[in-house]
């Protein structure tokens, strides 16, 4: 399998001390821009018409953490370990469970915080919590005009004026580059347990998954390895027992993982998908829809894995693989996010409306192309 | 307040274009004649009212599309409308305006439980959609005070939120997809039964577009099982200081209750001789009100009688019924309609930094005073949502004015303590032009070009959001 690709030494990259200087910077530029973050998703390209890069990694910084008020304000090149590991300290988390896309992506580098809001970054907890976008609460970018605009603020209840902030959240830097965040953060439970039940169909999976969080249990966390459904419910200790004993009343062949057993962050990353593919798919669905996928999937000889109670389809697939051929009807949309075989655009294709207004925002955005191929 | 003119060239041409949307709409869904006209000039912000040319109910996407066609032809402007509850006139029209009103399509088109979701035309109202899977022991999370009347249109346009968003988010974080007619006539679907968008985030972007970008007639919304229980607890408190402090050492404590709810003295003393829900005469009081079975309930409600007890608390009052459940709120409920009854009142939606309450709370009484006007606090505490409730009398001349230059003063305060102009309400009319107090001129402009993208035109609504001059250019 490839070895971790080390990033590009972001030496050679103009990497703005403030905003102002990147908003000076972009009105510098007339062609397009390899915009990185902190390079742990695309390798930027080397020789004589790899287009200059402009990074984020000087733009750091927690400028606001107000543990009350369950709100952090940082700048876009801050690295999320930094962040992590600053909320851990006060007894908080990011609730959305941002993903670590090197795993996957064989890369190091260094997660930061405006890379995670341009994917719009989430993981297992994105069925009761949701995803970064959800506890977006502002942010403020440069455009590529240089022009600096910010939308939304820093408290939790705002619908003053248009919400550019979530607009953003998986634009991956083609509206501009962001330059500070906004985010709502939660408190980390006192308890945390995970039941599994023996299970190789997705389906059957799916069915099970939907039981759960058709019950009143707060499951946060609902995903399928292959061969087994795992469930996870966090809060106070006795009501994390409590809710536990109820769900598995509800459901047959349940048992709790023991303790210090912890499979989410694993799951988050897809690491047992990592070795395998090359090419690794990403398809999000309607639940239903997407139990039905990974089975059509599966049943082709692709080695496939759910997350968010069905809704997400992680799948490994031969080099090349359209894997969108098998998805007729499905309410959702597949990604390639690993692998560089055949010519497949990396996203599906959207509706010919949709698409129109896409590329009007974009062109008002950023009119001289800079951010063209974004690539945090 | 001002609105732009009417266009002469729109209201000469009056019977051509009712002849055009009788031509594409059943007879019943033309609304013509004046005495018809006039329940449409105004929405919840009654101080502003004006009849539009013509009113149109259609029952489906594709009559929908029909109207925006001849509109966007003819260069009409045009107002959508669900239910008339915007408190900031955002369903206002104009005399040129074809208001189209999605009151009739209010059928539910799919509900699935497995996959968590329901879909329905935009017309039905916020409770009806909930009432219709309560039965099978799930709910539809925002709950907006309005919730009986307001339609599920008006709650995407307005992004509302609710009394249990601290918890379950507002409208934005429950919504998962939309149908939607744009000014020229076409349909696009956003989102659907999945989570996350393939590319941009469209749909958030239209969440909270008061109606600017297109008019949406179908949503897809986030279904969730009802919780086994919920109890909220009374807390009376000497000063809102301390009440506010009260609430900052719960949420650190880790507790995320579904609300949390404050009210000064005077909105109490008001809801008290309104509603009889026994409220003790306090400086402050706070609903918290917490979920789960009652095992979960007694614990978390344990938790913060503690956290409470070290903040010397006048009262404390934990439900131990459905009816003590129902007393506690009923005055909080009724706060509105228990300030309806002793004054006119001007309710305000600014949102402020958790922290900065006791602050904020000071200057809003100084700034009361300073303008002879009483001002009765209502709000969201958990999330710094404050409806500050100003008391003026209609009749007396001069008061209105007063009363909207202290509604500005208190808004600019929430902006410059790191908040906002409105949490849950909109801008609408009512707070367009402030919105250079917290945006800048390239804030604006950035906002702006997006309505370029949906609405080349600006036909859709136009006159709203964005303070008159600053959009003036491109109305037209
Ligand atoms: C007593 C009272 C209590 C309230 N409590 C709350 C509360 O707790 N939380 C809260 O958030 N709000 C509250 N509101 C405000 C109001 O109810 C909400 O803004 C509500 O969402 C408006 O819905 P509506 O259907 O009445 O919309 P309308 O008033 O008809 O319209 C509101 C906006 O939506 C646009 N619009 C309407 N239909 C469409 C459509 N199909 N497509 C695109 N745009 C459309 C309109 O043009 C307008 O800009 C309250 C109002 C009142 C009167």
């Amino acid at each position: 399998m490839n070895e971790p690709v080390p990033s590009a030494p972001p030496r050679t990259a103009a990497m703005p001390a403030t905003e102002a200087e990147l908003a000076a910077m972009i009105r510098e530029c007339d062609a397009r821009v390899a915009l990185t973050g902190g390079a742990t998703r695309h390798i930027p390209q080397t020789g004589p018409e790899a287009p200059p890069r402009l990074s984020t990694a000087r733009l750091t910084g927690v400028t606001r953490y107000e543990p009350g008020a369950l709100t952090l304000v940082a700048r876009a090149g801050t690295p999320l370990a930094e962040i992590e590991a600053l909320l851990a300290s006060h007894n908080q988390r990011l609730p959305f469970e941002p993903m670590d896309h090197r795993v996957i992506l064989h890369r190091t580098g260094t997660p930061t915080l405006g890379g995670m809001i341009a994917l719009n970054h989430c993981g297992p907890r994105r069925v009761q919590a949701g995803a970064a976008r959800d506890l977006l609460l502002g942010l403020r970018f440069v455009d590529g005009t240089g022009r600096i605009v910010k939308s939304g603020g820093r408290v939790m209840k705002n619908v003053t004026g248009y919400d550019l902030a979530r607009l953003h959240c998986g634009a991956r830097g083609t509206l501009g580059v962001i330059s500070e965040v906004a985010l709502k953060v939660l408190p980390a439970p006192e308890a945390v347990m995970t039941f599994t039940q023996p299970q190789s169909d997705p389906v059957a999976a799916t069915h099970t998954m939907s039981r759960a969080l058709g019950a009143p249990f707060e499951i946060s966390g609902a995903a399928w390895d292959g061969a087994q459904v795992l469930l996870r419910i966090e809060g106070f200790a006795a009501s994390v027992r409590y809710r536990g004993a109820q769900l598995q009343s509800l459901i047959p062949d349940l048992h709790p993982l023991p303790h210090g057993h912890d499979p989410w962050p694993d799951l988050r990353d897809v690491r047992a998908l990592s070795p395998l593919g090359p090419d690794i798919w990403r398809i999000c669905a309607r639940a239903s829809h997407g139990a039905r996928a990974a089975g059509r999937l599966q049943a082709a000889g692709v080695q496939v894995m759910l997350d968010w109670g069905g809704a997400l389809v992680w799948a490994a697939a031969p080099p090349g693989t359209d894997l969108r051929a098998h998805l007729h009807g499905l309410d959702g949309h597949a990604t390639r996010l690993r692998g560089t075989a055949g010519d497949l655009p990396e996203c599906a294709p959207q509706s010919a409306p949709v698409t129109a207004l896409s590329a009007r925002l974009r062109q008002n955005f950023d009119p001289k192309g800079l951010f063209q191929k974004g690539s945090l | 307040m001002d609105m732009p003119a009417p266009r002469t060239q729109v209201l000469q041409r009056r019977p051509d274009i009712i002849a055009a949307l009788r031509a594409v709409l059943p007879e019943d869904a033309v609304i013509t004649h004046e005495t018809g006209l006039r329940a449409y000039e105004c929405d919840a912000l009654t101080a502003y009212r004006c009849a539009p040319m013509v009113v149109v109910l259609p029952r489906t996407t594709e009559e929908v599309s029909a109207v925006l066609q001849i509109c966007h032809a003819q260069n009409v402007p045009v107002v959508p409308r669900g239910a008339g509850t915007s408190l900031a006139g955002g369903a206002l029209p104009t005399a040129d305006a074809v208001v189209i009103g999605v009151a009739r399509m209010t059928q539910i088109l799919e509900v699935d439980f497995d996959d968590r979701l329901m879909r329905v035309q935009t017309g039905r109202t916020n409770l009806s959609v909930s009432g219709a899977i309560a039965d099978q022991g799930w709910f539809y999370a925002p709950d907006p005070s309005s919730q009986l009347a307001c339609a599920i249109a008006g709650n995407i346009a307005m992004n509302s939120g609710g009394a249990h968003c601290l918890k379950y988010g507002v409208t934005v974080n429950n919504l998962l997809g939309v149908r939607m007619v744009l000014m020229d006539g076409t349909v696009l679907d956003l989102g659907g039964g999945h989570m996350d968008a393939p590319d941009l985030d469209m749909l958030a972007l239209v969440c909270g577009a008061e109606g600017q970008l297109g008019i949406v007639t179908e949503a897809t919304l986030r279904i969730l099982p009802k919780p086994e229980g919920a109890r909220p607890v009374l807390i009376g408190f000497g000063s809102s200081a301390v009440a506010g402090a009260c609430v900052s050492d719960i949420i650190k404590a880790g507790i995320l209750p579904v609300a949390i709810e404050f009210m000064d003295r005077p909105c109490i003393r008001a809801c008290e001789a309104f509603a009889h829900a026994g409220y003790p005469d306090c400086e402050a009081l706070l609903i918290i009100e917490v979920e789960g079975c009652d095992m979960e309930i007694d614990h978390q409600l344990a938790l913060i009688r503690r956290i409470a007890a070290t903040h010397a608390p006048e009262e404390i009052r934990e439900s131990r019924s459905a009816e003590e459940s129902a007393r506690i709120w009923l005055g909080r409920k009724s706060a509105f309609g228990a300030m309806g009854q002793i004054n006119d009142y001007m309710c305000l939606d600014g949102t402020i930094p958790v922290d900065e309450l006791p602050r904020v709370l000071e200057r809003i009484a100084a700034l009361s005073d300073s303008y002879g006007l009483r001002v009765a606090n209502v709000f969201h505490a958990g999330d710094g949502n404050m409806h500050p409730l100003i008391l003026f009398d209609a009749n007396t001349p001069g008061d209105l004015e007063k009363c909207e230059a202290l509604g500005a003063d208190i808004l600019r305060l929430c902006v410059e303590v790191g908040g906002c102009l409105t949490g849950e309400h909109g801008v609408g009319v009512e707070k367009r032009d402030l919105m250079g107090v917290q945006f800048t001129p390239d804030d604006l402009e950035a906002q702006m070009q997006v309505k370029d993208a949906f609405d080349p035109k600006w036909l859709l609504n136009a006159a709203k959001v964005f303070p008159l001059a600053a959009s003036a250019g491109r109305r037209g």
